[in-house]
């Protein structure tokens, strides 16, 4: 009997309010945050899954969602650098000056050790010194074919004080969620400073998004692997 | 169908709730110091608010700690669970680990790490299964193997230390998060 009525409810209702019913856009739940498609990360996580047991740096706040997903997905190791955060104190505290040098050090993984890095939009929000430090810190830290994978606003409006957590939905989408922030973003980077940021690294995809959103994503060629 | 379950009844009472458990009873999980108390009908131990414990703590009991514990827990085959006022500063080995207090120190579990609501991690976490929660706080690096990979050495990682490794089976692989748009 409880399987006739198990039956019932799967035939009437396939979707579960989780979304686990159907993997199709229209499954996932509509919490007010609106969801996006993404080309880079299908991209990014095909580079992950060849590597054994990658590891990540992933510079955006702590997502729950994104940790399991890239560790089920992935099997790897991830490790989580708010830098975001750190933008956001150095902000309060009117240090922003400082960031550039502060970058220097920010990282204790050892060189060439980070098979993948999620930037996210870190970089819309830092002006031109500290982004080229962070570049340079991030550029050392991947290991010989490492990815990294960055979003660059192509807006013209800087727009409103607050930042982005990227939840992925699934391969192909991202839910994008404003939280509080004091920081506005700076002005849009064109492709080719994008591309001067990460001088040493080649790009292996880019896209541009419906979104205004240049995804992009930069592999380290074997040759730089030691640098 | 619906019939009141008329099987004859035994004899015999139905036996008294769970005894208050005595002195000579021995603790499953010993403590170096401060009280614990077993709770009734279940293999739970909790220990505290107001008990603070230096040392290694290991058991074979699933562990709720409400108190303070610095060094070393180990619970190989159960639940520990570091309730709203648990602070601890101790490495953590455990079947599964449920935070939803202070952790400072690497806590590593055969099966799931879940960082709740408020719950606070500073450390390396591994585990083939990682929950954290919207509000928890996160600071570290998280190891999650697939199943079938947990000894696999490691290509050209940093090399982290890997007590996952020397913990018991694996748990099952993790479900796939569903992919494709």
């Amino acid at each position: 009997m409880a399987g006739g009525l198990n039956d019932l409810f799967s035939r009437l209702g396939g979707r579960r309010p989780d979304g686990s019913g159907a993997p199709t856009a229209s499954a996932i739940p509509t919490n007010g945050d609106p969801v996006y498609p993404t080309k880079a990360l299908p991209k990014f996580l095909a580079t992950m899954a060849a590597k054994p047991s990658p590891a990540l740096l992933d510079l955006g706040p702590v997502v729950g969602g994104n940790v399991s997903f890239f560790g089920e997905e992935l099997g790897c190791h991830i490790r989580v650098e708010d830098v975001m955060a750190d933008i956001e104190r150095h902000t309060a505290a009117g240090t922003l000056d400082q960031l550039p040098a502060f970058f220097r050090t920010r990282f204790k993984s050892e060189p060439g050790t980070v098979d993948g890095i999620l930037c996210w939009d870190v970089f819309d929000y830092l002006e031109k010194e500290a982004a080229a430090s962070l570049a340079t810190a991030l550029t050392r830290l991947l290991g010989s074919e490492g990815a990294l994978l960055g979003f660059f606003s192509t807006a013209t409006d800087p727009g409103r004080a607050h930042y982005t957590k990227y939840i992925v939905v699934d391969q192909g989408n991202l839910r994008y969620r404003a939280y509080s922030g004091t920081r506005v973003r700076q002005r849009s980077l064109q492709n080719r400073d994008i591309i001067k940021l990460f001088e040493s690294l080649r790009v292996s995809d880019s896209f541009l998004m419906k979104t205004n959103m240049r995804e992009i994503i930069f592999r380290k060629p074997a040759y730089l692997a030691g640098l | 169908m619906w019939k009141r379950d008329e099987s004859p009844k035994p004899a015999t009472p139905a036996p008294a709730p769970a005894p208050a458990p005595t002195q000579a009873h021995t603790p499953a999980v010993p403590v170096s110091g401060g009280d614990f108390r077993r709770e009734t009908g279940r293999d739970n131990v909790n220990i505290g608010k107001s008990v603070f414990i230096k040392g290694e703590l290991s058991g074979s009991e699933d562990l709720t700690i409400e108190g303070h514990v610095e060094g070393r827990i180990e619970l190989k085959e159960n639940t520990l669970t570091i309730g709203p006022n648990g602070k601890i500063r101790a490495e953590v080995f455990a079947k599964s680990v449920i935070v939803l207090g202070e952790v400072t120190g690497n806590v590593t579990a055969s099966e799931k790490v879940d960082i709740r609501d408020n719950g606070s991690v500073d450390g390396d976490v591994t585990a083939p299964r990682v929950a954290i929660a919207e509000g928890a706080h996160f600071r570290g690096a998280i190891d999650m193997q697939r199943a079938g990979q947990g000894t696999k050495p490691k290509a050209a990682a940093a090399p982290a230390p890997a007590p996952a490794a020397a913990a018991p089976t694996p748990a099952p692989a993790p479900a796939p998060v569903k992919a494709g748009a």
